[in-house]
């Protein structure tokens, strides 16, 4: 919204143009978004999205290179605010031992998939449940918007997400966008990096996803934050950006792998 | 019912009507934007502005004019005293270490914000974010190290273009940066969290738009902004000197990362195809992850 419109609203508004603007009022109906209050369901999140996560988007690696695109050293955990229990684990750190337990997931759980050099696929599972698949790890997370849905069973490696779209605008406004927040907990214990930087059980990862059509194509970013009592001095914080890709001809699953 | 309270009645609901008109329309104007204002803690818990390292132009997409600007960089550029208080483009404002301090300039009568100000760091000018509609300089107008940024609301995110910066470089230790960079930033707010996207786009240097995000956190301790005025002294280097470089094949530095961490050159360059997952692909048989971490491995933990 620019601001010399607001301007001219606040001008017109507030000056003596009330009963024109009363009378114009009455005649604009209301937007689709401000319906279903008074009667009939609510949209279900996939009507009511005020942006598009779906297709396909490449992670592109910027940043932290030698963090995500290969498997760091043991005991390089840079940037990451952990705990003197955790310093025992990153030093623990045994991907044979991860690989003989089955574990070879642990550093695609939801406390680092968006980190990972990946192809992301977007869709709608149903109405109100979002799926977001990964190559990398062959991992799929769905995105619940309605709470109940999203009740615990067994921890998995991308655990419970709820989800909640964030608008900006509205109120019969014109579209002007928004984001979406994904909490997620009841998650495996899993690693933030690939050699053993560790986020515990009691875990949190609350994600913040921002559309944008920038230069070169559409993007969007993801600010993850870990907050983990155990593991974390403080929250982990990291923003991934992906590109949004035409199709899926360079979709390439791989299975979870602890050594690269 | 007498006339007087119908006409009483009929005054009220006019004004609730016009409340709810003043609400509606105005309602993009006050909630699509957010609270920018204030000091903003940076969370390095991802790349800093690598100053390390005097070849680490990974994750770059460079060209090959870009490379050959880049690898003829001598770091010892900044003991000239002529070059000591250049300082570096904005983008090191999201690429640096430190936080931000973030105030406004406004309306006095009506309040809006006709520009929002970065504050400087010692080796980084301000940047003004220039709120109030006016257009881009033209193409010809001055080119300053903090460059000219014009901004707008598009919905809850902040917009920024900053251009009209002078030659500089990407990084600190020497991918370039022309006068044609364009920086295109998005300020997200999500409660005391705002992360900041910027795309790099330059003609000149880049193969593809450089992509640089970051997190900052909102704290109610004050950041000070700091510097300019730099003040240059003598570091050895009497003026006239030759300028410190590289010559092209001779940078001793060039293979210092694939030692200690067994990246290929490619990655080290800054070649765009190593931004990419496939790329692991051509790599997978071949690399080696190095023996374990022992020094500058990560901050000792307090407890």
């Amino acid at each position: 919204m620019e601001v010399g419109f607001c301007e001219w609203a606040v001008d017109s508004l507030l000056g003596r143009l009330s009963f024109l603007v009363l009378a114009i009022a009455s005649l604009v109906p209301l937007p689709a978004s401000a319906q279903g209050r008074g009667g009939g369901p609510p949209p279900s999140a996939q009507a009511s999205a005020p942006i598009d996560l779906t297709g396909y988007w490449v992670a592109v690696v910027n940043e932290d290179w030698r963090y995500r695109m290969v498997t760091p050293p043991k005991g390089d955990y840079r940037g990451v605010p952990i705990t003197k229990e955790a310093l025992q684990v990153v030093n623990a750190w045994d991907p044979a031992a991860d690989e003989k337990a089955g574990e070879q997931c642990k550093s695609y759980g939801a406390g680092a998939v968006m980190r990972l050099p990946a192809r992301l696929h977007v869709t709608w599972q149903d109405d109100n449940t979002m799926k977001l698949e990964v190559d990398a790890g062959t991992q799929t997370r769905l995105f619940r918007f309605t709470p109940a849905a999203a009740a615990s069973g067994p921890p998995t490696w991308q655990g419970d997400s709820t989800a909640q779209w964030e608008r900006a605008g509205g109120r019969g406004g014109p579209p002007a966008g928004g984001s979406l927040t994904v909490v997620t907990k009841n998650m495996r214990p899993g690693y933030l990096r690939k050699n053993g930087v560790p986020y515990s059980a009691d875990a949190t990862v609350t994600e913040y996803f921002d559309v944008s059509a920038s230069p070169g194509g559409d993007m969007f970013v993801v600010t993850t934050v870990v907050d983990d009592p155990r593991y974390l001095l403080q929250p982990f914080i990291v923003s991934s950006h992906f590109k949004k890709e035409a199709d899926g001809s360079k979709w390439d699953p791989t299975p979870c792998s602890a050594r690269w | 019912m007498g006339s007087h309270a119908m006409f009483g009645q009929m005054v009220t609901l006019r004004r609730a009507g016009l409340a709810a008109l003043v609400l509606i329309v105005l309602a993009p104007c006050a909630f699509a934007q957010f609270e920018i204002v204030g000091s903003w803690a940076a969370r390095n818990n991802e790349d800093i502005s690598r100053d390390s390292y005097p070849v680490d132009y990974v994750g770059l997409p460079l060209n090959d004019e870009g490379r050959t600007r880049a690898l003829a960089y001598n770091e010892s550029q900044l003991a000239m005293i002529e070059r000591q208080c250049e300082g570096w483009p904005q983008f090191y404002f999201i690429q640096g270490p430190f936080g931000l301090r973030i105030w406004s300039d406004n309306d006095p009568i009506k309040g809006q914000a006709i520009s929002y100000t970065i504050g400087a760091w010692e080796d980084r000018a301000p940047m003004t974010i220039w709120m109030d509609g006016r257009p881009e300089p033209s193409k010809y107008a001055e080119h300053t190290r903090g460059g000219y940024t014009i901004g707008r609301w598009e919905g809850n995110t902040l917009v920024a273009r900053t251009t009209h910066m002078k030659a500089g470089f990407l990084r600190k230790n020497g991918p370039p940066s022309s006068d044609q960079a364009v920086m295109t930033s998005r300020f997200y707010r999500h409660g005391d969290i705002m992360t900041v996207l910027a795309v790099v786009e330059d003609p000149i240097y880049l193969a593809e738009p450089h992509i640089i995000s970051k997190s900052f956190q909102l704290t109610a301790a004050p950041i000070s902004p700091i510097g300019p005025p730099c003040v240059s002294t003598f570091e050895g280097r009497p003026p006239g000197e030759s300028v410190p470089h590289f010559v092209p094949e001779k940078n001793p530095f060039v293979d210092e990362l694939t030692k200690m961490f067994g990246l290929p050159r490619d990655v080290v360059l800054g070649r765009r195809e190593t931004l990419y997952p496939e790329y692991r692909k051509t790599i997978k048989d071949t690399f080696v992850t190095q023996p374990a971490c022992t020094r500058n491995c990560g901050a000792a933990p307090a407890r």
